[in-house]
């Protein structure tokens, strides 16, 4: 739980990892983009609150006991999701592969999932390993990567042909939510490898499975709002919008959340503080704080409001929903509260 | 980083090339990020932009990650280099962008002065990447034409006014303006005096009915953009232990 003027908030981050990223772990001849990626992902912290910053010695390489602080003691994060994510051309042993998270999963099971991956470019020996993941982890959840480079390929798509038999595993095992990252990523190299809008036909095709978009399509939020108008089973990830926005761009974030309200609405709306990369403890803070700016712009005026009960949802009680997570009484239940002031404001 | 430029400038003036590297730097300040919509001077993406009195010009370039997308990178490359050949005097231009991983392949591929193709062969056939120019072309003019329009409301035009609207008519004073002529210019759009003065993504005028809908996609078009290019800033920032940047927060 996490307390705030003696309010209790049921947490649930959708979004977070245990990496390792250390020059130990760079695959020899590599070692460019494996340095660049982390780089990368380090000048991202640095969009966060200054005293929340990290070396980047210890953002490489951070321990269990440094998660258990930040996540579960500092943030009171009651239940967490493990985004797996591979790179196994750039990381020796996996930037943070699913048996990564799973070793601290297994310190803490009643409040750690761990989520797989899959990749239609192994084939067969895909399916296969999806399968005895799936039965290794009790996977509910996949997360997808489509920059990963794979044997020469720069990238994939979710409305590749090849991508089919892996949905239809996926319900086969009781996988129901599919984790969605574009980018950063350069492949098709010349066109725009960033729209979302590939999720479209895989969100239509499986009406079964939740396709949740990680930091909202960023940098296309545009495609990805308007794709996700269209879809019921399309949710919004909200890691990095609240870490990379909030702090750094306050009136570009009050924009992005009131855009995000708006076409997608706050019952598919899902907290993830995307650790390492920021602790998630300043963004729950700042986000029960968070209001449109004062005084209010008239720019902000036909958004949508988030009020106390929206917020809870967003920080825990759709993922709970989504993760079949039970929330403790008295901390909002997500059914009912999606009923009440969950109205999107009609366009035109 | 007007005030930086002005003290190297200041600093050069005793050598012939100052003159020259102040209108290869103007010069630069027309390419624009595809992505953002924004000139790569202003955004800070020119580290360095030196002139020789003989007109051989040297400029770096750096964008806000090491993984930023390789096709805006070459785009914003490839038109640096050829907005810097276009300024009289400049006889040789040599165009490097610094710390990126797809990097050593687009300096190459300038160098010897190819295309798309020539930096990534194998990966792609498109040379000129104009798909994806124009894609963003269309998305830029979207964001910054409804920025005019409301505007002109917000001052008071009534709904079917601004509707109405002819090129002529949109206010000389505003700022984005020149831009969103030349966008449509771009896109192949009509840009005459008495061509309506807001269109649709395809070109046609704007009917009565449209409105409320256009507006509405459009701010989320720009909100996109404009927070994109807010991360990029504080990326870029963070990374160069550059002072804040904090100018398009204000408009």
């Amino acid at each position: 739980m996490y307390e705030k003027n003696g309010e209790k908030y049921f947490i649930v981050d959708s979004h977070l990892h245990m990496w390792s990223a250390g020059p130990d772990n760079w695959v020899k001849g590599q070692e460019q983009y494996a340095k660049g990626w982390i780089e990368c992902f380090h000048a991202y912290m640095g969009l966060g609150p200054p005293e929340t910053h990290w070396p980047l010695e210890k953002f490489m390489s951070y321990t269990h006991e440094d998660f258990e602080k930040d996540v579960f003691e500092d943030a009171g994060v009651d239940h967490a999701v493990f985004q797996s994510t591979y790179l196994m051309e750039w990381y020796t042993n996996g930037f943070n592969n699913a048996e990564q998270n799973a070793a601290l999963m297994e310190k803490h099971p009643d409040k750690l999932i761990v989520n797989g991956r899959f990749d239609p470019r192994d084939g067969d020996a895909g399916l296969k390993q999806l399968e005895e993941d799936a039965k290794r982890w009790n996977l509910q959840g996949v997360k997808l990567y489509t920059a990963e480079w794979n044997k020469g390929s720069r990238g994939w798509r979710l409305d590749d042909d090849a991508t089919q038999p892996f949905w239809d595993k996926c319900k086969e095992l009781g996988i129901k939510n599919i984790h969605v990252h574009k980018g950063p990523t350069i492949w098709p190299l010349d066109k725009d490898a960033f729209d979302p809008r590939d999720v479209d036909k895989a969100a239509t095709d499986n009406p079964e499975l939740n396709f949740i978009i990680e930091h909202v399509g960023l940098p296309r939020i545009e495609d990805f709002c308007f794709m996700a108008t269209q879809e019921p089973n399309v949710y919004a990830g909200l890691s990095v919008v609240i870490g990379g926005l909030m702090h750094a761009r306050p009136r570009f974030f009050a924009k992005v959340m009131g855009e995000l309200l708006f076409w997608v609405g706050e019952d598919k709306m899902l907290f993830g503080s995307d650790y390492g990369i920021w602790e998630p403890k300043w963004q729950i803070d700042g986000f029960l704080d968070w209001d449109y700016p004062q005084p209010e712009h008239e720019e902000f005026s036909d958004y949508p409001r988030l009020t106390t009960a929206g917020k809870r949802k967003i920080l825990g009680l759709n993922a709970a929903k989504l993760y079949g997570i039970t929330v403790p009484e008295g901390m909002g239940d997500a059914e009912a509260a999606a009923k009440d002031d969950a109205q999107l404001v009609e366009a035109g | 980083m007007r005030r930086a430029r002005t003290a190297a400038a200041a600093a050069m003036s005793a050598s012939s090339g100052a003159g020259l590297r102040d209108q290869v730097w103007d010069a630069l300040g027309a390419v624009y990020d595809p992505e953002l919509d924004e000139p790569i001077t202003s955004l800070r993406f020119v580290t360095s932009c030196e002139v020789s009195a003989e007109g051989r010009a040297q400029i770096v370039l750096r964008l806000p990650t090491p993984q930023c997308a390789p096709n805006f990178a070459f785009l914003m490359a490839a038109d640096a280099r050829r907005a810097a050949r276009g300024v009289p005097g400049v006889r040789e231009v040599v165009v490097q962008l610094e710390d990126h991983f797809t990097g050593d392949e687009i300096n190459a591929a300038l160098t010897r002065g190819q295309g798309f193709t020539g930096a990534f062969p194998g990966e792609t056939e498109d040379d000129d990447l104009e798909a994806l120019r124009e894609l963003f072309t269309r998305k830029a003019l979207i964001a910054r034409q409804a920025r005019v329009c409301e505007r002109m409301l917000a001052a008071g035009a009534a709904q079917e006014d601004v509707v109405a609207a002819r090129v002529a008519d949109l206010p000389s004073e505003d700022p984005d303006v020149p831009r969103v002529l030349e966008l449509r210019g771009q896109l192949g759009f009509q840009t005459e005096s008495d061509a309506p003065a807001f269109v649709t993504p395809n070109g046609a005028a704007l009917t009565p009915d449209q409105l409320t809908r256009w507006l509405r996609a459009a701010r989320l078009v720009r909100t996109s953009l404009e927070a994109n290019g807010g991360i990029c800033r504080s990326l870029l920032a963070f990374r160069h232990n550059l002072e804040p940047d904090e100018e398009e927060e204000a408009r």
